[in-house]
């Protein structure tokens, strides 16, 4: 095969993706605007408030809490090796709020919540509801977008500070409950070892993928190609982008946080 | 009064629209027709600004459409849509009363479901449909609740696309007696799309027939059987034979 072909395939590709990125750096921009900008929909906001914060709880709750537990039984049985049992409480807590709280809630949030609004939006578009909100003088960024990214913004973080809470009480479960420890060391340790810059950068990364995740559902719903097909594409690509820029922010923020 | 002039729109390699020139007096029902896929859509949603043009001028009352305010510009419309397009997640009361309850023409909730179920009546369905949502109606329902939606604001044009597609032939009939009546008694200038040639028949004042994304034909309904135009003729008699390829 000629080597041109190949790097003309990897050319376009490279462009695409550029373009990609411009235009989903443009959409965001022009949506972060509307949620500062006249009219607003507060209905539309707090059904966004519910469907995202309130009906996203019990996912949320039920990764914590395994996850806590799971990383308690983890640690011990790690710290068994060298002798290191006693740092459970506090890598339980280091892990789940810097870390696991964050990461999974972000991508729990991903699954449920970007999913849901791409294949909403896009389905909207296919049955021309976007264009009958236009007809009737209401501008789909305003109506559709800007309360679902406000709301992902307040209420994400929010989740991610339920999620870190409930973990530690996964892991405090389990401790206590099945590896011996005394409830109220456990306790002691885990607040004491705890600072306020990881539950910063916790909230911090929660409000960052909360963005994402609004923003990467409403982009590829406006975006959706014609049909259930292209409906179907809107969705799997949001929570793909969703997930794999949870993940990059979180590494740069992790950066950001703790190793300058 | 609408004027296109012009009017072209390509999307990649399919020019739909080659220069489109359209007249539609005020206060008059003008009826498009031609086949699927001649861009009758496209000329519609380029005239609300849903489509932008490539070239040409849309103008409404003498007034270039493209420039002004957007909002005033688009309050002065209603459009029943082919699928009717409400939205799912309202009841149908707020879905007819959209614009009472939002936005600069917001009024209190209960006269808003007022006018709601006003305008549900004015279109045949009873005051119980107004608690219901979308998908709980039949699709000659959400016609008429489409139908109940663009006339709400009582707007001064009101274009409709597709009314009768998906009914059968009796719903049919009644959407197209229900769009003349209206259109009658509000006085609103009216686009509507269709191949059905019972609703040109019902609804049109004027006949135009769009094919090659051009004007093949336009003149008053009472002259289209005697038009002596190929492409109108070929359409009504639905026949194979003629300037129009029936594989597209």
């Amino acid at each position: 095969m000629n080597p041109l072909y190949l790097l003309g395939g990897l050319g376009r590709a490279v462009l695409t993706l550029l373009a990609t990125f411009g235009q989903v750096a443009l959409f965001s921009m022009d949506a972060i605007s509307h949620v500062f900008r006249p009219p607003y929909y507060p209905r539309e906001f707090g059904v966004a408030l519910m469907n995202i914060g309130w009906l996203s709880l019990p996912v949320v709750g039920l990764t914590a809490i395994f996850t806590g537990g799971a990383l308690a039984l983890q640690i011990y049985a790690g710290g068994a090796r060298f002798n290191a049992e006693a740092v459970v409480p506090q890598i339980v807590a280091i892990g789940m709020v810097r870390e696991l709280g964050p990461v999974l809630v972000g991508l729990m949030i991903a699954a449920r919540v970007t999913s849901s609004i791409a294949a909403e939006i896009a389905t909207m578009k296919v049955t021309e509801q976007i264009d009958a909100l236009v007809t009737l003088s209401t501008h789909p960024m305003k109506y559709l977008t800007a309360p679902r990214v406000l709301a992902a913004l307040i209420t994400v973080p929010l989740l991610v500070g339920i999620g870190d809470i409930i973990g530690i009480a996964g892991g405090y479960v389990v401790a206590t409950q099945n590896l011996g420890f005394n409830a109220a060391t456990y306790l002691q340790n885990t607040v004491n070892f705890l600072e306020l810059r990881d539950i910063v950068s916790s909230l911090v990364k929660g409000a960052v993928f909360g963005l994402i995740a609004a923003l990467m559902g409403c982009y590829y719903g406006m975006n959706s190609g014609r049909g259930a097909q292209g409906v179907g594409r809107a969705t799997k690509s949001s929570v793909e982008s969703a997930a794999i820029m949870i993940l990059a922010a979180n590494f740069i923020l992790t950066g950001v946080f703790f190793s300058l | 009064m609408i004027r296109m002039e012009n009017v072209q729109k390509t999307f990649g390699d399919n020019r739909v629209l080659q220069g489109m020139n359209l007249e539609i007096p005020k206060g008059t029902s003008m009826v498009i027709i031609g086949g699927s896929g001649t861009g009758k859509s496209v000329a519609l949603k380029c005239i609300l600004g849903l489509i932008k043009p490539d070239s040409g001028m849309i103008y409404v009352d003498g007034k270039d459409a493209k420039k002004g305010d957007r909002d005033a510009f688009l309050a002065r419309f209603g459009m029943l849509f082919q699928g009717a397009a409400l939205f799912d997640s309202l009841p149908v009361w707020q879905n007819v009363s959209f614009r009472l309850l939002r936005g600069p023409l917001k009024r209190p909730p209960e006269y808003a479901r007022e006018i709601a179920i006003e305008k549900l009546r004015r279109v045949g369905l009873k005051s119980d449909v107004a608690d219901r949502f979308p998908s709980e109606l039949s699709g000659g329902m959400q016609k008429r609740v489409g139908l109940a939606r663009a006339i709400a604001a009582e707007p001064e044009i009101i274009f409709f696309d597709e009314p009768t597609t998906g009914l059968d032939p009796i719903m049919s009939g009644v959407i197209n007696d229900l769009i003349r009546e209206i259109v009658t008694e509000m006085g609103a200038t009216a686009m509507t799309i269709t191949h059905d040639m019972s609703s040109v028949r019902a609804i049109a004042d004027n006949v135009a027939m769009l094919h090659d994304g051009v004007i093949q034909w336009t003149g008053p309904v009472a002259q289209m059987d005697a038009s002596g135009d190929p492409y109108v003729a070929q359409f009504i008699s639905g026949s194979a034979e003629g300037p129009i390829e029936a594989v597209r």
